[in-house]
């Protein structure tokens, strides 16, 4: 029982190691070029943290299309659309924008879903219409313009923090949306049968109709999330930035998302992966961004190095599981 | 090979083994699945290393298989059990993957072509070299993985249950080209597990127990009896073990009725009473499995219709076949049946935990657990915890963990699909103990089968299908391997196999 424990464990620990490492060596350089350890400061903590907060809750809703061997490439979009009417909303309404944000990705991602699940199309020709009709969707509703609301009703979401200890310890409302998605994410995996559903779809779809898993209904349900998750996010978005512009919100989110996906260690193919592998992987990217921003690298090396981690990392992680299994 | 041994994460799985090859000769190699043969053949083939002072030798000369390119290179080739063929390409291309022949820097398909016509008609293929690998039968396939190892003309051919979903007549002309090989001056070593075909084909036996060689047998005395009791330690007598089962006449559990999807099944009616093991013969392509396909609703029915405990199946989602107390067993376990990277626990359990829900949803994991500890005690499924992946159970136990879920879902009727394919001598007296307890339960059993030895040793009816039609069918005294394939063959003169 132990041993089987331990070797799960080894199993899942995936990129914790290379996150940690990470960290140090961020902290380490910055203390070399800038003459102080700028990384593990409260504040900047605080930063990463909120900069990661949109991505995680994006890459958790991927992370349960990936698990069914499918991909969702229209969540910056959806992101972009929910942030506009959520905006939109906010002006005569309040808080009611919480709400429409978090409907319209709903409704957007239940679109993407029938057309997989029922029509049987394929998920990334399916997931890349819609990134190009949403888009245009979410410039229509806004007008082409940018949305501002300097009185949000909500915008202690994308500002504020909850105080846990006072005078000590306040954890930003980023933050906390962020983990308490990964969290329930957890849960409806590893603790529902949907979840068991979810990995049986993923790992060998016909095995499951035969065993008598209801494939549609898991198909509808990954996409219905992903574009729900899609619209927290665009939801906290607006209330960070007390505006949303159609064209230029969300911009390459998807990718941002896969990549915390993968990174995390989910199989592109299905039925492998975990959603704490999702909160490390968007954890290494946020570290990443910021640690290059702390040392003074220009933008246009930024994204040079983002890449390249992304491919090094998971290329490192397949060669130690495919040299583990070989004996 | 000479005290090989080999040791994984702690446990031996070959202990000091010996294996002597001789060109010129068919050796066959069994022994029960975790006994080592895969082991000790994957050595052989490059794919793993054995342990420090373990030594090969080729032809007096001592090497080292630090790779599958280096044994190619050496000349031994290998025909896998479960395929691994790219199902987009065609023959030739599948046959000529990585040993491409180029003329001038262009693929020479023309020679290409030739060259895969000619060993296809030697195997007597009824495929063409431009067939696409996925729209062949799994025999075919097979075929074609033959054909690959022959094209690189090796001194060493290892087939490792090459027979499992092979025809009567395939095999024929498979044996008569591995004699003709073996004729020619090839080593063969032969994995199977069945006794008819070693005793016939064989020229030794090493036999493997345990990770250890228990015996070899040479000539005159290959026989079942000495190999099983090699195999496993002791004697297996009765091995089918049918007890006689008072059929509940009037208590039909399932009726199908003119069932046909128009292009492999045409116009079949049977039914399956309580109690009673139906066993479904037919050549391979008879459409056996389409049939039980239709009847469980996988597959959409054109026409007929099917009747559990009278009560109608829509059959068009298995579902509620699952719900009305009907199960299917595929053929094809590990493509349609098992989910390869999940657990033992969660793949046993993955049919009954929407009934176990609890609060609309939550999975009752105390429940599971039990339910797979039960499952493992029972069918006696040998996993190191039920939490390790399926994928790393033999052949044998990754057959047991299906049925158990198939148990899970207590079925009134349930259909068998070839459910000892791949699995060794133990196991199989398992299975069959566990068919017989079931139906002494009352259960329907409808089995379907290509091994005639085992549809006759426990079916207490059969029916034999042709062309997919019910040929005919055979009770009691008159099920014999003979008439089996009479009917399946409608050729005057049965073939005795």
């Amino acid at each position: 029982m132990l041993k089987s424990f331990r070797s799960l464990a080894f199993r899942n620990v995936g990129m914790l190691p290379a996150l940690i490492v990470l960290a140090a060596a961020v902290q380490l350089a910055t203390r070399v070029y800038t003459g102080e350890g700028r990384f593990l400061t409260a504040q900047n903590l605080s930063i990463v943290a909120q900069q990661a907060a949109i991505n995680i809750v994006l890459g958790a809703g991927m992370t349960f299309v990936i698990l069914t061997g499918g991909i969702d490439l229209s969540v910056g979009s959806m992101l972009a659309a929910a942030a506009v009417v959520s905006m939109l909303t906010s002006i005569d309404h309040g808080s009611l924008g919480i709400a429409a944000g978090l409907l319209t990705g709903l409704a957007l991602g239940l679109g993407n879903g029938s057309l997989v699940a029922f029509l049987r199309l394929p998920p990334f020709i399916v997931t890349l219409g819609s990134l190009t009709a949403v888009r245009g969707l979410a410039r229509l509703i806004g007008n082409d313009t940018t949305i501002a609301n300097p009185d949000l009703a909500f915008d202690f979401l994308g500002n504020g923090s909850i105080t846990l200890i006072p005078g000590l310890f306040a954890i930003p409302w980023l933050a906390a949306l962020a983990l308490a998605v990964i969290i329930v994410s957890w849960f409806v995996l590893r603790r529902t049968v949907l979840g068991t559903w979810i990995y049986a779809v993923g790992g060998n779809a016909a095995a499951a109709r035969l065993s008598g898993v209801p494939v549609w209904v898991v198909l509808l349900f990954v996409y219905a999330v992903s574009g729900l998750l899609a619209g927290l996010g665009g939801v906290m978005s607006a209330a960070r930035l007390y505006a949303a512009n159609g064209q230029q919100l969300g911009q390459s989110y998807e990718l941002d998302a896969i990549a915390a996906v993968i990174l995390g260690g989910t199989s592109f193919v299905g039925g492998i992966g975990s959603i704490w592998g999702t909160l490390i992987g968007a954890l290494i990217i946020a570290v990443l961004s910021n640690g290059l921003i702390l040392v003074g690298v220009s933008d246009v090396w930024q994204m040079i190095v983002k890449g390249l981690v992304i491919v090094g990392a998971v290329a490192l992680d397949r060669y130690r599981l495919r040299g583990g299994a070989r004996g | 090979m000479r005290g090989i041994s080999k040791t994984f994460a702690g446990t031996q799985v070959l202990r000091d083994v010996d294996l002597a090859l001789h060109g010129g000769e068919i050796h066959a190699l069994m022994g029960e699945n975790g006994a080592g043969k895969s082991t000790l053949m994957k050595i052989l083939s490059g794919a793993l290393r054995a342990d420090p002072g373990s030594e090969i030798r080729l032809l007096g000369r001592r090497v080292v298989i630090d790779g599958p390119r280096r044994a190619r290179a050496l000349g031994i080739a290998i025909v896998h059990q479960e395929l691994a063929l790219a199902l987009n390409l065609s023959v030739t291309e599948t046959l000529f993957l990585g040993r491409e022949l180029s003329r001038a820097g262009l693929l020479d398909r023309r020679a290409m072509r030739s060259r895969c016509q000619a060993l296809l008609e030697r195997l007597g293929a009824r495929f063409t070299t431009d067939a696409t690998v996925a729209g062949l039968s799994i025999a075919d396939r097979q075929l074609v993985e033959v054909a690959r190892a022959l094209l690189a003309e090796s001194r060493i051919l290892i087939m490792d249950e090459p027979t499992t979903a092979l025809s009567t007549c395939e095999t024929d002309r498979l044996f008569a080209l591995l004699r003709d090989l073996r004729d020619a001056g090839l080593a063969l070593i032969y994995i199977s597990h069945r006794m008819a075909e070693v005793s016939l084909l064989a020229d030794r036996v090493s036999v493997l127990r345990d990770g250890r060689r228990v015996g070899v047998l040479q000539g005159e005395a290959i026989d079942a009896r000495s190999i099983v009791q090699l195999m496993v330690g002791r004697d297996i007598a009765s091995f089918y073990k049918r007890t006689q089962t008072q059929r509940r006449q009037d208590s039909a559990l399932l009726e199908a009725r003119n069932i046909g999807d128009g292009r492999r099944v045409h116009g079949c009616s049977f039914s399956v009473h309580a109690g009673e093991v139906l066993g479904l013969a037919g050549m391979v392509g008879s459409g056996r499995t389409e049939l039980a396909r239709l009847v469980y609703g996988a597959d959409a029915r054109l026409s007929g219709e099917v009747l559990l405990c009278g009560q109608s199946l829509p059959g068009s989602d298995p579902k509620h076949s699952i719900r009305a107390g009907l199960a299917y067993l595929t053929e094809d376990r590990a493509g349609l049946g098992l989910y390869l990277e999940m657990s033992v626990s969660d793949n046993i359990n993955i049919g009954v935990i929407g009934a176990d829900a609890r609060m609309g949803g939550l999975l009752d994991r105390r429940r599971a657990r039990e339910r797979s500890a039960a499952a493992i005690a029972n069918l006696h499924i040998r996993a190191p915890s039920p939490a390790v992946p399926v994928q790393a159970l033999s052949g044998g136990n990754q057959q047991k963990v299906l049925l158990s879920r198939w148990l899970q879902t207590r079925p009134r009727v349930l259909i068998l699909d070839e459910p000892t394919r791949g699995v060794d001598i133990g196991a199989k007296a398992e299975i069959y103990h566990i068919i017989d307890e079931l139906a002494r339960a009352g259960v329907g059993l409808l089995v379907i089968s290509s091994e005639l030895p085992e549809i006759v040793g426990i079916s207490d009816r059969v029916l034999v299908m042709r062309e997919g039609a019910i040929a005919g069918e055979l009770t009691g005294q008159a099920i014999m391997q003979q008439s089996i394939v009479a009917l399946a063959t409608s050729s005057a003169a049965p073939r005795i196999h």
